[in-house]
């Protein structure tokens, strides 16, 4: 994340080690871009509302994305059917609410979010089960074949999707809000609709758990440092596998987390929910840095500003704006946002 | 003769060699043996993905490099041809106009992709392609009043290939433009397949599979990797759209179905690991394959799903609807058990 400096004085007493160089140009860009949008949308009512969706839709995206892109730093594994667990979490969440319609429909704020915490709950359970599964069927007998992992994992994608429709059926399903969660709460003239508030603190719940693990845990460490060398890491007598099944666990829960959040979001869901998101979550990653968390933050709050806006202005080529924005960060920085080192 | 029209890369097994002369054999004389329109499209069909395949293949099989954009070059070719032979009426120009345009826009892209996408990591590029294909197919289904959006375009196709019946041929039949539209497909599609072969069988090509192997030490060796990885994308990129122009020439029609969707993705993701990565062969026998066992698959599991009503849950795995699941774990079993494919299977045994 942080570019590190490792030059030591010739001779003489050792110099301190150099402090972390911060690096806060790409932070820069959020505002930049919020501010370049205000003059094009004119109504400022209505860009503090997109502002706000896109935070909200970012912290979604991330929520995705946190773990594809650590399960890459980490092992050097590219998962692409990482969208099966969104669309997999969707549907178990899905399944949950259904028994629980009368909490869901109640007006109490606490049954309300007693029922989502079940289903979320739920959700993070089965993907992280199934993710297990996925590890240990279809990845590991592909360790280090960039081209076999992409190939077995685009195959899983499909039979995993295609395995939806054999348990859940292929029709669109709804999935209707609880109703304490629904509507919008009116600042002054801006709407915020209270579901994207919710999305908002449980994505920056994540966040801030995530920094805390990595920053301030030895497990945090050790995935860092294993992100940054892994032969390192072996060298000192970690295991780096189990750590690797852990973190492609953690990955795959949070990306049913996210997968509920996000069918929450549309309330509606079809199994094509996970191809559907999965290509934003790349674009993200990519811009962000393979394997950077605090990249993948940035950028999928960036990429969700320019879904926002664009939707809004000219809502044909939304998803074409954002390679636009993909291809003009990559020519500024071509590994990315934050490259991680050693990569 | 035979030799150097293959560039010297002959098939290697005698069952390999039976099997092409036959495939070979079968679509050159398809007019002739099926009257049928069933048999015929897929005569068609065979043709056009054995180009789509085999340029695929020189990307996937010869240079290692997975790209998700494949569908996104073959649209092009669809709707340049069918875009403008749809609104420029239906003439010879006009299809050699739409060609050239399309030919010309899926080489700046790709040239374009692979120089942002190939230049940092080869694993940027799976993910690169996956996003621009997905933003084309989207555009295309959006900006309906010129691509004719999720529903596409039915177009004619120049007079000689719509006529009736054009000569009387003794022990034959009438010769249609029907006939005459087949013949220009499969022999566009054997040109493009025999050019493929030499491709991969000249020094340019033996460049590629040095850089499949260990791109690291092709570079060290002086061969500037970024040069031909881009050179390979812009070619199987041409060859797309080549195949993409047959398909709209052939089907008088275009759309986002029928070239864009995911699906024809896979299933020629599908065709080249069936029949064997880095083999030229491997395109023939796999699309031959793929495509004759898709028309009568998908009868087959209706029958299954039917006798097994009484069970739970097996119609449901059975119904014709879910053969793309089939394929799926077909695919994931071939990647692990069969990496070579057909081919390589045979030319081992």
């Amino acid at each position: 994340m942080v570019e590190q400096d490792g030059a030591t004085a010739a001779g003489g007493a050792p110099e301190p080690i150099p402090a972390h160089r911060a690096d806060y140009l790409p932070i820069l860009l959020v505002p930049l871009l919020a501010a370049v949008a205000l003059p094009l949308i004119a109504n400022p009512v209505t860009w503090i509302t997109l502002t706000i969706a896109a935070l909200a839709m970012g912290m979604m995206i991330f929520v995705i994305a946190s773990g594809l892109t650590l399960v890459f730093g980490l092992m050097d594994v590219l998962n692409f059917g990482h969208g099966a667990f969104i669309a997999i979490g969707a549907y178990l969440a899905m399944t949950t609410l259904i028994p629980l319609a009368d909490w869901i429909q109640a007006d109490q704020l606490a049954l309300n979010l007693a029922a989502l915490g079940l289903a979320i709950l739920v959700a993070m359970a089965g993907t992280s089960v199934i993710g297990w599964a996925f590890e240990r069927v279809i990845i590991m007998p592909v360790y280090g074949q960039h081209l076999k992992q992409i190939l077995i994992t685009t195959g899983g994608l499909i039979v995993a999707e295609q395995l939806i429709h054999v348990f859940w059926g292929g029709d669109q399903k709804p999935m209707p809000l609880p109703t304490a969660l629904r509507g919008a709460i009116t600042i002054g003239d801006v709407a915020v609709e209270k579901y994207r508030l919710l999305a908002m603190v449980v994505g920056l719940a994540v966040f801030v758990a995530m920094l805390l693990v990595l920053n301030r845990t030895k497990l945090g460490l050790l995935v860092r440092a294993g992100v940054e060398n892994r032969e390192m890491v072996e060298a000192l007598g970690y295991r780096i596998r189990r750590l690797f099944v852990a973190v492609f666990v953690a990955g795959s829960a949070l990306a049913g987390l996210g997968g509920t959040l996000w069918a929450l979001y549309r309330e509606t869901l079809t199994a094509g929910i996970g191809s559907e998101v999965i290509v934003l979550v790349f674009i993200v990653i990519i811009i962000g840095g393979l394997g950077s968390i605090g990249g993948c933050f940035l950028a999928s709050v960036l990429v969700a500003q320019v879904a926002n806006y664009t939707g809004y202005l000219a809502p044909k080529v939304a998803l074409a704006s954002n390679i636009l924005l993909m291809v003009i960060i990559l020519m500024w920085r071509p590994q990315g946002l934050y490259a991680v080192v050693g990569r | 003769m035979i030799k150097t029209l293959l560039s010297g890369d002959l098939p290697r097994s005698r069952l390999l060699s039976g099997l092409l002369v036959l495939i070979l054999a079968t679509l050159a004389a398809a007019p002739l043996l099926f009257p049928g329109a069933q048999a015929i499209n897929t005569a068609a069909k065979i043709c056009v993905f054995v180009v789509l395949v085999a340029s695929y293949d020189l990307l996937l099989g010869y240079t290692g490099i997975v790209s998700f954009a494949h569908t996104m070059f073959y649209g092009l070719g669809g709707y340049g041809v069918g875009l403008a032979l749809y609104s420029w009426g239906p003439t010879w120009a006009s299809a050699l106009a739409g060609l050239t345009i399309a030919l010309f826009a899926g080489l700046a892209l790709a040239f374009l992709i692979g120089l942002f996408s190939l230049r940092v990591r080869a694993i940027f590029f799976a993910m690169v392609t996956l996003a621009v294909a997905s933003a084309f197919a989207i555009l295309a289904a959006q900006l309906s009043s010129f691509t004719g959006g999720e529903d596409g375009r039915s177009f004619r196709i120049p007079e000689l290939l719509r006529a009736d019946a054009l000569i009387e041929l003794p022990f034959v039949g009438p010769i249609t433009g029907r006939t005459i539209t087949y013949y220009v497909v499969f022999l566009s599609a054997l040109a493009s397949f025999l050019g493929a072969l030499r491709i991969v069988n000249s020094p340019f090509g033996r460049v590629l599979q040095a850089i499949r192997e260990n791109d690291f030490r092709a570079e060290a060796l002086g061969y500037r990797t970024i040069f031909y990885r881009t050179s390979a994308n812009c070619l199987a990129a041409g060859m797309a759209v080549f195949a993409g122009a047959l398909n709209s020439l052939w089907f008088r029609y275009t759309g986002p179905d029928t070239t864009l969707s995911f699906a024809i993705m896979l299933d020629i993701l599908l065709m080249v690991v069936i029949g064997g990565m880095g083999t030229m062969y491997g395109a023939v026998i796999g699309a031959t394959l793929f495509i004759v066992a898709q028309n009568y698959l998908q009868k087959l599991m209706g029958a299954a799903a039917k006798s097994t009503e009484a069970l739970p849950l097996l119609p449901h795995l059975l119904h014709p609807d879910r053969w793309l699941l089939w394929l799926g774990v077909l695919f994931v079993l071939s990647v692990y058990f069969f990496p070579t494919g057909i081919v390589g299977k045979l030319r081992q045994g």
